[in-house]
Parts: structure tokens; C-alpha cells; sequence
């Protein structure tokens, strides 16, 4: 890897790229699916894919390929330094200096070689089993979108012009089970899911149908609540999603575009004190760990929130430049080019046990989906269809669907009132239960 | 209908420009991968074992070049190459990708995908040639990927001028132009091959506004399986600017949107987005052979107002979601979805279409080599009725008039599906009043379309903008619609 890396630099030179950085990810997956105990599909795949991001001066521009001949390779170098020529310059363009790079590549323990040596057989018993135990939790459990176990096996490189090189390989494993309850002409379906670098990590199977299984059930009877403002409590996946929302708006891009609505909130109050919310690259066997950035800086742990303040934006080198601010290391790459992407986030846990946080609703909305792309993230405005139970008295009282919940984000936030205490990493986003003061339901 | 489309489709295809042998020579140059070494491949690897079997080939090159803060900062330019093969038993589907085209890798690949599906024993039934030739859709004198960049650097420039130039209120124009050239081959079994080349391009504009304050964003944009000069033609590029800016200034003085169930209309074009998520995804087959659909085992039934008539047509010229054959190589059709309101029928791939004992319809679609193919939608529109649409707004007390959507979402299972508008009115005594804040719509699948009690004659397909998700494979596609009123929606708004 690090011979290909350096050699496509090296020819990018040659062509008269002022600097270049050149990434690299190898990766296999496989996956099988079964429905209804029968295998379904099973797939297996061998991918690779090498970037170069090439600067004539202060002008740049990427190109990419899955074709790793030499033919392809030093086509990939001549149009990515011949787009270089036609893009605008930018005084801002260009990598980090080579002084901020990484100086150790840490080991996370991101990788499970072991845990890859499954047979096929041996999948398909463990999307089996989970399936199974969904079907199994209640005669009205009838159907099934099946259950799917899958594993991906990946290396990344990644070098500069300047001399930097680093590499690390990761392994992930998961399992999803997809079952449908039925009654009374109605079907309804949910989910449940299991998600680690380590395959010993993963939830066993027959509690991940059995979630799954109770997830779908709880929605049958779902009917329309009429149009109402009241206390709304997000459970943890759903303000995981909102999460992200904020996380989409602290990042760089949408900053320096102007496109962001927490633009020059740097500083102020953009949350109720209950709120603190950390990204944290480095946790070991964490799923969004990472030993270095997209372009080579160390990784570390910000806090964006604390205590409701907006204490940093997410950062790469450039969108770190445009701002006058220092990249936090949060440089994600793709075919086109360097972005910014979160790594472990999540909302710090607070106090209170979802059950309490429930009991504390005279009458308001426990939400556990949510459906649409309702999000303006230019100015927080927040509408998205929901699924949930109805609280009465403190209590879960029937299901909820075909309702939306509105608001805005920055008011939302604002008026968290309630921090559940039982946060769990269970995917790159995470967050405890969280109880909204007020927001808008609408149904009939 | 015709009368619409006909401005839409300004590039017939010139005979000259057809070549559909195109394909499978560049392949052959390029690979080495002539009809017989195919043959072999699939032959002595699959035949007799399997119930059916294709090898995919596919090389695609994607431009991107963005335009921010006045100038194009960034230009991407991507080759991916690979192989997919597919073998199948009963219900079962081995899948197996490499994006090494070497006769050793597939036949790798090959022998994955047959351990895979060969587990079911059953008397093997090699799948048949279609009878459908290829359609002649898209053939273009020179592709969008071929195009001077140069030029489309030019234009992205006009673009930001002329959004900067419409009002002074515009702080920030981003325009991005995308162009691709997918080539695909697919052989089977039984011996046949057939080939597509297909380009596709998109220019979008997003424009914020600022006032007192306050920011607003506009988006628009458009495209299809059309040469660069689409852009320049008529000057789509202006009138793309323009909407994106009138929609960012409108918002700036946008009031709450009402929550609760109202009255809505919908304009024509891309509102048809309500089809797709409405009925669309519960009308493919796969959905309906595990009868997870709401609309499972309801063929013949009523699902929708009488005055309602919805079609997927894969074979408009140019269009966003057309294709001369789909991604199993069956030629793409017009099917009747659903016809006066009564449920006839259901989009398939060849799996499904087996398993259910019916024809496949050309929607087996996949977004590249690296995935099995499942049915999809490809363009999907309701026909024209005869009402005036300016009637139809007349015939509301109180509503909403809703003109542009950011996109939609639907729970197969339970038929509930979202769509959130990014640009609508308040419809206030017959007379559009104040435009609205975003909100999102939702409804029940198959009960929204029976509260369909106006339809306009004037039907539209969107510009060409969408993209449809479905188990992680994204395609492109189109949708349409007339004016219609639909007699309840809830809308998420926040005005109680």
C-alpha cells in the first residue's frame, strides 16, 4: 500500500502538483439473509478504491478509481492535476502543515481478525437464531423482512506529499432483524439491530430478534392522536437523530457556506445546561474510532456542547482556514475530496431513568421512529412524521403513527428538560433518552 | 399529456447516433471479455446448477464540479469498473462482486455465487430471452462526460452571476453540475448478451437569501439522461437560478405552516413525489411476494380516488429514470400501476416475477455492479384529468398549496409515508395567501389517493432531480403529476 501510495505522489510530482495527498481503502464484506428460516441472499464482495487529491498552486481537484492498474493509476494523476489547472485558486487551499501531522499511529484494537473465520453455515444459524427468537415472541408475530448477518473487513491507507504515511485496518460485524406483527388486517413492522468491531461484542441473537419482535408488537393498534402541543420524549435512538442534526450543523462545510443555523453561535448558549455533547475519536473498539484524520491529524476527544454552550465547530484544515479557526481533526475522506464527519458522538448521560422521564408526561408523545427529510438546516426548522406511544398519567397508554412532531432545532435543544441516564454506544451516534419541553404534534 | 411532454423532450435521438453493439465491444477491447469467454463463464460454471444466472459488467466515469463562493473550487472526476454475478435457486440469491475484471476473478466470483445458491436442489430451469427488444432512448452525439470542462466551468459561473445578480438579498450561491457514463453488459445463461451505455447529468443551484437577520435557502435544478447543451437550451440554466432564488426570498417571509389535517393541493411536477412514496415502493414486487406491503394481495381492488390513474413508464426519451433495458437486461415498459383508481398491477424483477408466476416489467434495477438487482421504480407519474388547475385552487376555503418537496420516506408495512414541502402556500378563500415555513405531509398510503377529488389537465414530470433509496442502493428517477386536490392531509406544521 504504502508503495502505491508514495509512487502515485511521486508521478503527481512529476506532473507538477505543488502538493498531493493520495488515500486508499481496501475492503471485503459479506453478508447472508434469511427470511423466514430460509436463506434468501447471500453476497460476498472484494473492493478497492484509491483517491489523489492534487494542488496546482492553490487550485485543486481529486480523482478517483477501483482500477489499481498501472494504466488506470497514472490516468487517475494526469486528470486529477489537469482538473487542478481548471478549478479557481483558492488562498486558503492546501494541506495541513506537515508539523500538525499524527507523529504515532495509535492502536485502537479496531480490527478482529479472528472474529472474520465464520462458514457460511455458521452466519446463517446466527441470522437464523435471531429471526427465530423474533417470530417466537408472539403468535401475532406472522411475518418477517428477514434477518441479515454481515461482516466487513477493511485496510485504509493514507500519505502526503509531505512524507506522511499511515495505515490501519478495521473489522465490523452486525446483525439486524426486521420482523412484522400483524392483527386485525394491520401489519406493522420494526427493527433491531447489533453493531461492533468485535464479533465476541455483538448482543446475542436470540435478544436481538426478541427486541425486535417486542418493538413490532407494541405498534399494533396505532391510530392518530388530534392535533395538541405537548412534553415530547425522544427515545435513545430517535435523539440520536437529533443529535446528528446538530452535529450536521457544527461541521465546517455549512459554516463557511453560510448554509449552517448555528452559524456565530461559537460561545453562546445553544442548548439547556442539562446538554453536553462529546465527540471522542479515540475509544478503543469504538465503532467511529479512528487512529488519525482524513488528512493525516491526530484524533482526539472535543467537546461541542458543554453544559448548553457551543464550545467548538468540527473542523478540517480548510473549512477550519475559511473560519480562522484550527481544524479539530475531523477530516473524513471520500472519492471527492476531504469533508468532516463526526467519529463516536454522543449526548453526554444525565440523571434520570427513562421510566421517570416518562412518568414525569401528564399527557404527551414517547417517539421511537422517525420518518422524512423534515430538517432545514439553515434555520433549524424541524418537521418530521413520527411513530411512538401516547403517554396518559405518567404512563404508556397506546400506539402512536401517522403523526408529525414539529419545531425547531435550536429551540428544541434549548428546551431539553430532561436527560435520561441510559446511554449505551451502540452505533456511531449515541444518546440517552431526552424529554422535550413542548413541541407541536399533529395528527387530526 | 402530449402537449406537456413534448417540450420536455427536445432531443430525439438521431438514427446515426444509435449503437447498440457498443457495449459489448468495449468490454471486449477493454477487458478482453468476448461473448464467448462469457458464455463459458456463466456455462461451465452455472448452467444446469442453478435456476437462473447473469454476469453484470458495468465501468462508469462521474464528473462533479462544485461552485462556492463565486468560483469552482472543486472538480472530482471518478472511474469505477467491476463485475457482478448472480446465481439462483427457489428464493435463493448468491451475489458475489469483484472490481477486478480478469477471467480469474469472475470465475471466482462465479463459483462463490453458485456455492452459494446451489445449496436448494431443484430441476434447473435456464432462464429465457426476453422478447422485448432494447428501446433507443438516449443516444447522444456527444455525453456530458465528454464535455469540455471548460464550458461547464463557464456556466457554473453564469449560474452564480445571474443568483447573484436577481436580488440583492442573495448572500451564498452553490451550484454543482454532475455528469456520468455508465456501460453495462449482461450476460446469461441461456447465451444472450445485452449492452446499455447510459448518460446522465444534473445541475443544481442552492441560493441563500438574508433579510433583517434572517436566512432563507432555495434550491432547484434539473437534468436527464441529456447531452451538456440541455443546460444551454432554452436557458434552463437561468430559469434554474431563478426559481432557486425566488424560493429563498419567498421563505424570508415565510409565516408558522397550520398543523392538523387540511384540505391540500398540489402543483404539477416533481409533488408527484407523492406517488412514489405514496403507492410506488408498496407496488414492488418484492415487498408484495413476502406480502410486507400494505397493498399486498390487493390487485383488482379500489385504492384510489376513480379520477386517479398512475403508470410507470421506463421508455420516455431522456428522462431521469428511463432505461432501454433494466439491470437484468429485460426492456423497460409502460405498466399500469393503478387505472381509474383500481389497483392492476405490480413493478418486477425476474426473481419476483418467478416466484409470483408473473412477467417481469423491466423495473429490475441495482446502483452498480456491487449490488443485486431488485425491483425499482423508474418514471413514475397519475395521468392528466380535465379540471383547469386555477379552478382547482379556487375550490378551497382554507388549505394548502403546496409547489416543492425535499423529499419522502414510507413505512412499506404500515403504508405511512412522509413528504416535506420546502416551498407552499396558505390557500385562504379559493386565493393563495401567504407562503408557508417547510412542513412535512403525512398520510396512509392506500387511503390518501381515494381523497383525490380534483384532477388537473395539467400533468408535468419533475425536472429531473430524484434519487430513490431503497436497502442502501440509491437509482435515479422521475415522478409526475397533474394539479390534484387531495381532501385531508396532515401537515406538521407548528401553528396549532
Amino acid at each position: 500500500m504504502r508503495e502505491l501510495l508514495t509512487g502515485l505522489l511521486e508521478r503527481a510530482r512529476q506532473r507538477a502538483a505543488t502538493e498531493a495527498d493520495a488515500y486508499l481503502v481496501e475492503e471485503q464484506h459479506s453478508s447472508v439473509q434469511v427470511r423466514l428460516g430460509k436463506v434468501e441472499t447471500v453476497t460476498h464482495s472484494r473492493e478497492q478504491r484509491l483517491a489523489l487529491r492534487g494542488f496546482a498552486g492553490k487550485a485543486s481537484a481529486s480523482a478517483s478509481t477501483s482500477d489499481l492498474s498501472r494504466e488506470s493509476v497514472e490516468r487517475l494523476v494526469d486528470e486529477a492535476v489537469g482538473l487542478a489547472r481548471l478549478t479557481a485558486p483558492d488562498p486558503v487551499a492546501g494541506l495541513p502543515d506537515p508539523g500538525e501531522c499524527a507523529s504515532t499511529v495509535p492502536d485502537l484494537a479496531l480490527e478482529d481478525p479472528g472474529g472474520h473465520g465464520l462458514t457460511p453455515e455458521e452466519k446463517i444459524a446466527i441470522a437464523r437464531q435471531a429471526e427465530t427468537a423474533a417470530l417466537e415472541v408472539d403468535p401475532r408475530i406472522t411475518n418477517s423482512e428477514g434477518a441479515e448477518f454481515f461482516e466487513r473487513r477493511a485496510r485504509y491507507a493514507y500519505a502526503t506529499s509531505h512524507g506522511f504515511f499511515g495505515s490501519y485496518p478495521t473489522s465490523s460485524f452486525g446483525l439486524t432483524v426486521s420482523p412484522v406483527a400483524s392483527a386485525n388486517g394491520e401489519m406493522q413492522r420494526d427493527s433491531w439491530y447489533t453493531f461492533t468491531r468485535k464479533r465476541a461484542r455483538l448482543d446475542a441473537p436470540e435478544d436481538v430478534g426478541r427486541i425486535a419482535g417486542r418493538r413490532a408488537l407494541r405498534r399494533l393498534g396505532a391510530r392518530q392522536v388530534k392535533t395538541c402541543e405537548v412534553p415530547v420524549i425522544f427515545d435513545p435512538e430517535t435523539a440520536a437523530s437529533l443529535v446528528r442534526a446538530l452535529a450536521g450543523a457544527a461541521s465546517g462545510p455549512g459554516l463557511y457556506r453560510g448554509t449552517s443555523f448555528l452559524l456565530d453561535r461559537l460561545g453562546t448558549r445553544i442548548a439547556a445546561p442539562a446538554v453536553t455533547v462529546v465527540d471522542n475519536g479515540t475509544l478503543p473498539e469504538a465503532l467511529g474510532s479512528r487512529p488519525f484524520d482524513g488528512e493525516g491529524l491526530a484524533i482526539g476527544k472535543t467537546v461541542l456542547v458543554n453544559a448548553g454552550t457551543l464550545e467548538s465547530y468540527l473542523l478540517d484544515t480548510y473549512s477550519g482556514r475559511k473560519l480562522g479557526l484550527a481544524s479539530t481533526h475531523h477530516a473524513a475522506r471520500d472519492g471527492g475530496g476531504v469533508g468532516v464527519a463526526t467519529t463516536n458522538l454522543y449526548l453526554a448521560a444525565g440523571e434520570t431513568s427513562p421510566q421517570d422521564l416518562i412518568g414525569s408526561v401528564k399527557s404527551g408523545l414517547y417517539v421511537t421512529e422517525l420518518i422524512g427529510f423534515g430538517i432545514n438546516m439553515v434555520t433549524g426548522d424541524y418537521s418530521r412524521g413520527a411513530v411512538g406511544q401516547w403517554i396518559e398519567n405518567g404512563e404508556v397508554a397506546y400506539p402512536v403513527e401517522e403523526v408529525t412532531v414539529a419545531g425547531n432545532l435550536l429551540q428544541m435543544f434549548q428546551a431539553i428538560d430532561g436527560v435520561g441516564n441510559d446511554l449505551v454506544l451502540r452505533d456511531r451516534t449515541s444518546a440517552p433518552t431526552l424529554r422535550i419541553a413542548r413541541m407541536v404534534v399533529a395528527g387530526n | 399529456m402530449n402537449g406537456n411532454m413534448k417540450s420536455l423532450f427536445p432531443m430525439k435521438p438521431s438514427p446515426e447516433t444509435q449503437d447498440i453493439a457498443r457495449p459489448q465491444r468495449f468490454f471486449e477491447d477493454r477487458f478482453g471479455m468476448t461473448s464467448s469467454l462469457l458464455e463459458r463463464l456463466l456455462g461451465s460454471a452455472l448452467v444446469g446448477r442453478v435456476e437462473d444466472a447473469d454476469l453484470y459488467l458495468e465501468y462508469r466515469v462521474d464528473e462533479e464540479l462544485l461552485l462556492e463562493e463565486g468560483a469552482v473550487k472543486k472538480a472530482s472526476r471518478h472511474v469505477s469498473q467491476g463485475a457482478g454475478v448472480r446465481a439462483q435457486s427457489g428464493e435463493r440469491t448468491g451475489y458475489a462482486h469483484t472490481d477486478d475484471v480478469t477471467l480469474g476473478s469472475l470465475e471466482e466470483a462465479a463459483r462463490q455465487a453458485r456455492a452459494i445458491a446451489e445449496r436448494a436442489a431443484s430441476d434447473a430451469v435456464v432462464a429465457v430471452k426476453p422478447d422485448r427488444r432494447p428501446h433507443d432512448l438516449y443516444s447522444l452525439a456527444v455525453t456530458p462526460v465528454a464535455a469540455d470542462v471548460s464550458g461547464k466551468v463557464a456556466l457554473l459561473r453564469r449560474i452564480d452571476e445571474a443568483a447573484r445578480g436577481a436580488d440583492p438579498r442573495v448572500r451564498q450561491v452553490i451550484a454543482s453540475l454532475s455528469s456520468e457514463e455508465q456501460i453495462i453488459l449482461i450476460a446469461t445463461a441461456s447465451g444472450w448478451t445485452v449492452g446499455d451505455v447510459r448518460p446522465l447529468t444534473r445541475l443544481s443551484v442552492t441560493v441563500i437569501a438574508e433579510q433583517d437577520g434572517r436566512r432563507e435557502v432555495g434550491s432547484y435544478g434539473g437534468g436527464g439522461r441529456v447531452p451538456f447543451d440541455f443546460f444551454l437550451e432554452e436557458e434552463r440554466w437561468k430559469r434554474f437560478a431563478g426559481t432557486a432564488v425566488k424560493q429563498a426570498l419567498l421563505k424570508l417571509r415565510a409565516v408558522e405552516a397550520p398543523a392538523g389535517t387540511l384540505t391540500v393541493v398540489l402543483g404539477p411536477g416533481w409533488p408527484g413525489i407523492l406517488l412514489h412514496e405514496a403507492v410506488g415502493h408498496g407496488l414492488e414486487g418484492d415487498f408484495n411476494r413476502k406480502k410486507v406491503s400494505a397493498f399486498a394481495g390487493r390487485i383488482g381492488e379500489p385504492v384510489a380516488s376513480p379520477l386517479v390513474t398512475v403508470v410507470d413508464d421506463g421508455t420516455l426519451p431522456n428522462r431521469r429514470g428511463s432505461l432501454n433495458v433494466d439491470d437484468e437486461g429485460t426492456a423497460t415498459g409502460r405498466n399500469v400501476l393503478i387505472e381509474n383508481g383500481v389497483l392492476r398491477g405490480y413493478m418486477q424483477d425476474r426473481l419476483n416475477a418467478r416466484l409470483m408466476g408473473m412477467a417481469p416489467t423491466g423495473n429490475g434495477r441495482r446502483e452498480s455492479y456491487a449490488y443485486p438487482p431488485m425491483p425499482r421504480m423508474t418514471n413514475t407519474f397519475m395521468l392528466a384529468g380535465e379540471d383547469d388547475p386555477e379552478d382547482i385552487i379556487r375550490s378551497v376555503p382554507y388549505g394548502l398549496y403546496a409547489v416543492a418537496f425535499s423529499g419522502g420516506q414510507v413505512d412499506i408495512t404500515n403504508g405511512k409515508f412522509v413528504f416535506s414541502a420546502s416551498e407552499a402556500y396558505l390557500i385562504e378563500d379559493g386565493k393563495l395567501t401567504a407562503p408557508v415555513k417547510g412542513a412535512t405531509l403525512i398520510g396512509s398510503g392506500p387511503e390518501v389517493l381515494k381523497r383525490v377529488s380534483r384532477v388537473g389537465r395539467d400533468l408535468s414530470l419533475d425536472e429531473g432531480v430524484g434519487t430513490c433509496g431503497k436497502d442502501g442502493q440509491s437509482v435515479p428517477v422521475g415522478v409526475g403529476l397533474p394539479t390534484i386536490r387531495v381532501d385531508g392531509i396532515t401537515v406538521g406544521g407548528t401553528q396549532v
